[in-house]
């Protein structure tokens, strides 16, 4: 349906060509029938001239047999849609409608209010870019309305419209109005759903739905259409670079073969650099093909078919990405879930996750607490009901490449399907790769403090247990280094414990690859030693490359700042190359390995290290007579 | 805004998008084809999405040897032209029972002819997904209805217990025997279709266009006789009027109306001013209230 433009009876083409170039809003409006939703959207199609006589007439019979307002047409009567529906009188699922005015064209997803049905807000949800939230001005901002906004809030909506109806009901009182408005801001503080839209109306009457309300002359903002139609809401609000996953790989003959898809994020142009993930190689794109022709660029939104000057190895849910700014990659994944089957899940469900990345089986691991959608605060959760939302960790079996939803919606977000039934249970929206840091141990287990004391220990061995983690990109030095330490520590009567990350790999990390994450996990076993050897009253030197600025302070929170002693072993690029103890290098330079930190990913540079050697200038003995005068003055030694 | 924000590019790259995800996720995917304004859009959208390749899916035509001799003659010069792979099903056991709209009435012509002919040609075919033309905004109960719609062994739709449809991340998997109806043009509305009609020069049937055709006038109802197995009632005699059609289907179920416009913008002008909505000129909706929810759960498209 299209509205009544004067342009239509005597310049049709020009009219097609101004239709023709209006953008295109989504809008989810949420609320209950009792606030009066169906009956604003009605009044929004109705005043713009978009309801066609014969459903008018349709409407007008019956709202004989089933309307609520007498003799008037009961606008909320177009809004329901199955025949169940209808004779109970709600709405019980998602209804999409279209309209479109002088400026702009609408999808409106119509969303129930009723509590049971947060999973059909959700689905709403997804694809909006704004929300109405209607409040019933005689019940003023109910558990419902905060629901609907926290909802929104966590689905990345960042537009809000709350419509404060039935003004008619309390007077079009504009105090009940401010009232209202107050209440709710103070309580949308907490959420991200950037600046609210609070306008009063009677979707009944009429007022500030299409025109503004000449009763509530006392409210000087637009009314809900010319809000509608002149909002910015962007469509790319993304915060990532380019992420383009492929969806299909096209060969119809032998000299093409295409990679098709539509861009999630940024731009893409004919001869940018690229990186295909999980591969790591680096490409550039040769053509951005269309039906309509080849394209210079192609931005977030459109689907295109990508050629690459490389004879790369990309498949269907692999992702072109700009070289310098990389999605995360993991298997286990912190989320935001919310079930969406009468089933429950517990921890140790197999699941099926899709997304961007195609499909993987994948497992709920842990729930880490559920989310009162009415007060946002966390609630403990040994399961997942029906419309429940909930903070868990999914673990894939497949490594995942995604980006925090907050970041980027499409790359951002999962559905969980059943393995046997293959229904969509649940959805969920990423927060970032899970740390194994952050588990909870399993079970009743408890700890057995030891009745030797540090004391004792400190006396019998002569020295303050510490950690001294040499970290550092590969060639530094760091093996090298540990061994001279050691050496130079049990000659001085010192006892000690010298853990290298390569000998972790050949025994307790064997089970671990080398992405980031299960580097993380490698090193987390290996604090996890330090710390029971330094309650033992050991000295730990930990050789490990530890890229993370973040995970290395994770080894500092757990075996506890006061014994924890972080150096930073650095040389400069050539020299590192020149050693390359590994092989690691030349692997990179033929595009064999990925994850690379210093290489192919970033290696940070600890800003807080106790110690910086430059391996390359100075000698190993001069680097362990600098490492042993610190632990010195720390008194580890055991003189102080 | 610059042109690639405009609703129309958007509403393009979903489909296409939508496509793309069938082809990847399905085995043996095809596309209804109903001859169509409809089908001509969703052909084109599927040329664009797998250009510069073949379409990897064959088209399907239920044949109910009742539709307009203009629609079989455009269908078939459609599929030569494109080089498209097109299958043809009637309902053999239907037509050897000489079911026909006018003595059976269309309610049980179109569960014969057009229902269980579908369902024998999915079945046949041992098609996983099916792709279907329809709008969410032509009717009540499709408002509701995913873009990927579970049908269960029997093709039934059952609305309470559809799969919920987040984001843009289909589920497309069935079990044997069960499939997926997708429509890619879900999120299109009427003017939509025919304004993309227009920018991208489409071929469609010529009984869009206004035209003096012989019909005969029942109640208001403006029947086209375009073969001579037509039933006059008696009395009736076809006359000829100025009429176009605004939907397309079985001609003695198509009503027509009396118009004038011979070009795509003057038919697109006689929509925008229409004041009853599209699928009042189809017979079968009129049967009673809430019909097409019942001929869709039981697989209908």
């Amino acid at each position: 349906m299209a509205h009544q433009s004067p342009l239509i009876a005597t310049d049709v083409e020009a009219y097609l060509a101004e239709h023709e170039h209006k953008d295109l809003l989504r809008v989810l409006t949420c609320g209950s029938v009792d606030d009066g939703k169906s009956t604003l959207i009605g009044r929004l199609l109705h005043d713009t001239n978009l309801i066609y006589e014969d459903q008018l007439a349709a409407l007008t019979a019956d709202s004989v047999t089933s309307g609520t307002t007498g003799d008037r047409p009961d606008l909320a009567l177009l809004m329901d849609g199955l025949k169940a529906e209808r004779e109970q009188g709600i709405t019980i699922d998602v209804a999409y409608r279209y309209f479109s005015t002088s400026r702009r064209t609408f999808v409106l997803a119509d969303a129930p209010g009723h509590e049971q049905y947060t999973r059909n807000m959700v689905t709403g949800a997804s694809t909006c870019q704004l929300a109405v939230i209607l409040v019933d001005a005689s019940r003023g901002v109910l558990d419902q309305t905060r629901r609907h906004s926290t909802i929104a809030s966590l689905l990345g909506i960042r537009h809000v419209v709350v419509a404060v109806n039935k003004m008619d009901l309390v007077d079009y009182s504009r105090e009940r109005f401010e009232q209202i408005r107050d209440e709710y801001l103070r309580f949308a503080e907490d959420l991200e759903i950037g600046e609210p839209y609070l306008l009063p109306i009677s979707a009944l009457e009429g007022d500030n739905v299409v025109t503004s309300s000449a009763v509530m002359d006392w409210f000087d903002g637009p009314p809900l259409l010319t809000h509608l139609e002149t909002v910015d809401a962007g469509v790319d609000a993304s915060a990532t670079g380019l992420r383009f996953p492929v969806q299909l790989v096209r060969r119809p003959d032998r000299r093409f073969r295409g990679f098709a898809g539509t861009v999630a994020s940024g731009t893409v142009a004919v001869g940018d650099r690229v990186v295909a993930l999980p591969s790591g190689v680096a490409t550039t794109v040769a053509r951005i093909v269309t039906a309509d022709g080849d394209l210079h660029a192609a931005h977030a939104g459109e689907a295109v078919t990508l050629t690459l000057d490389d004879e790369v190895d990309v498949s269907r849910g692999d992702l072109l990405v700009a070289a310098d700014d990389r999605p995360h990659r993991a298997h286990d994944l912190d989320a935001v879930v919310v079930w969406m089957s009468s089933q429950p899940a517990e921890p140790g469900r197999q699941l099926l996750l899709q997304s961007v990345n195609g499909l993987s089986n994948a497992s709920l691991r842990t729930i880490r607490h559920r989310v009162d959608v009415t007060t946002l605060a966390p609630v403990p959760a040994a399961s997942l009901s029906l419309n429940d939302i909930a903070r868990c960790t999914i673990t894939a079996e497949r490594e995942l490449l995604f980006d925090a939803y907050r970041d980027n919606p499409v790359t951002g977000s999962f559905i969980l399907v059943d393995r046997l039934t293959n229904v969509t249970v649940g959805a969920g929206m990423v927060v970032g790769p899970a740390s194994r840091w952050d588990e909870e141990p399993s079970g009743a287990m408890q700890h057995h403090p030891s009745e030797v004391t540090a004391d004792e220990r400190r006396a019998r061995l002569g020295q303050r247990p510490a950690t001294i983690l040499l970290t550092g990109m590969t060639g530094a030095g760091k093996s090298t280094l540990a061994l001279a330490l050691e050496r130079r520590l049990f000659d001085l009567g010192r006892t000690l414990l010298r853990l290298d990350g390569e000998e972790l790999r050949l025994g307790l990390s064997r089970d671990l690859g080398f992405s980031l994450e299960e580097r993380s996990e490698s090193l987390r076993r290996a604090a996890e030693i330090a710390r029971l050897a330094n309650q033992q009253g050991l000295i730990v030197v930990v050789a490990v490359q530890a890229p993370q600025g973040e995970v290395r302070e994770r080894i500092r929170e757990l075996v506890g700042t006061d014994r924890f002693v972080e150096v930073h072993l650095d040389a400069a690029d050539e020299v590192r190359r020149a050693r390359d103890p590994n092989g690691l290098y030349r692997a990179a330079d033929r595009g064999e390995l990925a994850d690379i930190p210093g290489v192919t990913v970033t290696y940070e540079v600890p800003v807080n290290a106790d110690l910086r050697l430059d391996t390359g200038a100075a000698t190993v003995a001069a680097c362990v007579d600098a490492i042993v005068a610190l632990l010195g003055e720390r008194g580890v030694l055991g003189d102080g | 805004m610059t042109a690639r924000d405009s609703h129309l590019h958007r509403l393009e790259a979903e489909s296409i998008h939508i496509m793309r995800e069938v082809v990847a996720q399905c085995a043996r995917p095809v596309m209804l084809y109903s001859i169509g304004k409809d089908s001509s859009v969703m052909l084109h959208l599927a040329r664009k999405a797998f250009a510069p390749g073949p379409l990897p899916f064959p088209l399907l035509h239920i044949d109910t040897t009742w539709k307009f001799r203009e629609m079989i003659a455009f269908r078939d010069r459609t599929a030569e032209e494109l080089g498209v792979e097109l299958l043809v099903h009637t309902n053999q056991d239907g037509l050897a029972a000489g079911i026909n709209p006018f003595d059976h009435g269309s309610r049980n012509y179109t569960d014969v002819m057009k229902t269980q002919a579908l369902r024998q040609a999915l079945d046949r075919g041992r098609f996983d997904a099916a792709f279907g033309g329809a709008r969410r905004d032509e009717e009540r109960s499709r408002a509701k209805e995913r873009i990927f719609s579970f049908r269960d062994r029997h093709h039934r739709w059952d609305p309470k217990n559809q799969r919920p449809e987040l984001w843009s991340l289909y589920n497309a998997r069935v079990h044997p025997g069960e499939s997926m109806r997708v429509f890619p043009l879900s999120n299109w509305t009427e003017l939509d279709v025919w304004l993309y009609v227009w920018r991208e020069e489409i071929p469609i049937v010529p009984l869009y266009h206004a035209a003096p055709r012989p019909v005969v006038d029942r109640d208001g109802v403006l029947v086209m006789v375009d073969d001579d197995r037509f039933r006059f009632a008696p009395g009736e005699e076809a006359e000829e009027r100025w009429v176009r059609f605004r939907t397309l289907g079985c001609y003695p179920l198509s009503g027509a109306v009396e118009s004038r416009a011979t070009t795509l913008p003057e038919i697109i002008q006689e929509m925008l001013l229409a004041t009853r909505s599209e699928r009042e000129g189809r017979v079968i909706d009129h049967d009673q209230s809430g019909s097409m929810e019942e001929k869709k759960r039981e697989g209908y498209f």
